[in-house]
């Protein structure tokens, strides 16, 4: 069949002629299903959206994102978690200077430690000591942390200070004391 | 009367097209509604950086990327720390090497020596995002996917981003990026699963020098707010009028 013939049948079939009881029934038909589909299709792919306040501005937001990062996981459990198993290490880091440095800023996240990781890192290397210990001469004089006192905060040159790249910082220190083994 | 197939379908058309009108339903803001976006929650995060104590040890960093899955691969942090350096000639030299997740340890800037008499002040100045009352990246989403939470956070809807960065160019603080992996914008929002939590969030628990810390400005008795009030703290950025809200003691005007 050519294109012209398929072009004819189509404006034969629209020339027809057709009933006004037709026409209506067919109008309120295709009203409802025009309609019904919108709403489900917006019910299936729009999500709910509301501003709080009222505030149109900065407040529109998906319902539920809030609470999706609300829920967001937590890796870094902090050093009371730590407490029930490594006593030893804790009550020492306390004593220490170092007391404000919580265990996992050198040691990683815990995440579901024991369990998984079964072990934390333990970094001996020279570079985890000299974020803190190196000198810079702006750095800060004075360390007031400490609820004690205020001590000096004290930075080594790390090229004078036992500078043997195989000697690490914990041969000498006690990382959790802050002292010399 | 009758009509033939091509009238019926302009007809119905219309009338479809008519009915269809009423759902799209406004709704109006009174001066009530109006008065309550000011006066909602009891709650306002705050953000208090002490810049004469931050060492550049770079704990924050460290412990922000890995908290937040930040792509340090792609040398993308949440928050990071900058090294203003002000030599006698009144040069000005920042740095930042890998956001300064390893920290500062040398006193080499962009692979150079700099000898410590020539350096007139030099400072670390930790930056995050600033969660503005007013946010500029919130005004120019297109789609709705970044705002702000009665609590003063603006968050990021992973799930509605398409990832245009318009809010990228137009935030004044640069806090902003795409997160390579996850193909949506991506930036700090003071740990918001954590100070929701009764917990800090991780760059100040890390910091062991108190240079980093959060409080509500709606509550008079908290120190943070105390301190914001009654000591002299500036923002970064005053002139786009965008109501930051991370205060820096001890600031200095090099910084931008
Ligand atoms: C439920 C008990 C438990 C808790 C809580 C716990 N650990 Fe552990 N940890 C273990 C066990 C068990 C090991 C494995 C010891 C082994 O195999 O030598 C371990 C190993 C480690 C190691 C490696 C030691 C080594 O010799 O290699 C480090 C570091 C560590 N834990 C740090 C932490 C820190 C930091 C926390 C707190 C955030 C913590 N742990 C919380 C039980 C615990
Ligand atoms: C300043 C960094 C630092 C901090 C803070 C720190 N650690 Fe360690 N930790 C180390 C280093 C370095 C070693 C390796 C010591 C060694 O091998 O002699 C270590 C070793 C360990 C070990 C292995 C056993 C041992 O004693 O050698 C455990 C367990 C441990 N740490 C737990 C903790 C816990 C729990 C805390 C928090 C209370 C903590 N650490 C805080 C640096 C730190
Ligand atoms: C997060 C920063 C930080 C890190 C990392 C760190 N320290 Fe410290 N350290 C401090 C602070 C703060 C003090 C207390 C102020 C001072 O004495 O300088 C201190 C004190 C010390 C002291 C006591 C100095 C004295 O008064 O005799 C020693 C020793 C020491 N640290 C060794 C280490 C070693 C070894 C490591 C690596 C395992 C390490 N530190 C890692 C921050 C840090
Ligand atoms: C061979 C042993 C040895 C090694 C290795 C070593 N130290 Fe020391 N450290 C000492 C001794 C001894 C002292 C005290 C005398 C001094 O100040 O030199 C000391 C003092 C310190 C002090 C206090 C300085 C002061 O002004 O009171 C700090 C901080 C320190 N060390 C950090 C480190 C760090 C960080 C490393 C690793 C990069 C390190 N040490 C490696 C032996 C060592």
């Amino acid at each position: 069949m050519s294109i012209k013939k398929i072009l004819n049948k189509i404006d034969s079939i629209a020339r027809r002629e057709v009933s006004f009881g037709k026409i209506l029934v067919g109008t309120v038909i295709l009203t409802i299903l025009a309609v019904s589909t919108i709403v489900i299709m917006r019910m299936i792919l729009v999500p709910s959206f509301t501003a709080a306040n009222n505030d149109y501005r900065y407040q529109w937001h998906r319902v539920a994102n809030q609470e999706e990062w609300k829920n967001f996981k937590v890796k870094y459990k902090g050093d009371d978690y730590c407490i029930d198993c490594h006593s030893e290490q804790h009550k020492k880091l306390l004593q220490s200077v170092h007391a404000k440095i919580t265990c996992e800023n050198c040691h990683g996240a815990a995440l579901e430690h024991p369990e998984n990781p079964i072990k934390l890192i333990v970094d001996k290397k020279r570079e985890l000591c000299l974020r803190c210990h190196s000198y810079l001469s702006y750095r800060p004089v004075e360390y007031k942390e400490l609820q004690t006192k205020n001590i000096k905060l004290k930075m080594i040159k790390p090229d004078e200070h036992y500078p043997d790249s195989n000697t690490q910082c914990i041969s000498c220190h006690d990382p959790h004391m802050a002292n010399f083994k | 009367m009758n009509f033939n197939r091509r009238d019926f379908l302009k007809i119905g058309i219309i009338t479809v097209g008519g009915l269809m009108l009423p759902f799209s339903a406004f709704e109006f803001l009174t001066p009530k509604a109006k008065a309550n976006i000011i006066h909602s929650t009891n709650l306002r995060w705050v953000f208090l950086v002490d810049i004469q104590k931050c060492v550049g040890c770079g704990m924050c960093v460290k412990g922000c990327s890995t908290e937040n899955d930040a792509p340090t691969h792609a040398n993308l942090a949440r928050t990071w720390i900058e090294r203003y350096i002000i030599t006698k000639d009144g040069t000005i030299i920042v740095d930042s090497p890998q956001q300064a997740y390893n920290g500062f340890t040398k006193h080499d800037v962009h692979g150079k020596h700099i000898p410590i008499e020539n350096i007139s002040k030099a400072f670390f100045v930790p930056k995050l995002c600033n969660q503005c009352d007013l946010p500029i990246c919130v005004d120019v989403c297109p789609v709705g996917a970044t705002y702000k939470t009665p609590d003063g956070i603006v968050h990021i809807d992973r799930k509605w981003c398409i990832g245009c960065a318009a809010c990228i160019s137009n935030c004044p603080y640069s806090v902003r990026f795409i997160h390579p992996t996850l193909h949506v914008v991506d930036k700090c929002n003071f740990c918001y699963h954590r100070i929701s939590n009764n917990l800090n969030p991780v760059c100040v628990d890390a910091c062991a020098f108190g240079s980093r810390k959060i409080g509500n400005l709606k509550n008079p008795d908290d120190p943070v707010t105390q301190t914001i009030m009654s000591k002299p703290v500036a923002v970064l950025k005053p002139e786009f009028n965008s109501k930051p809200h991370v205060f820096y003691l001890g600031l200095s005007y090099e910084v931008k």
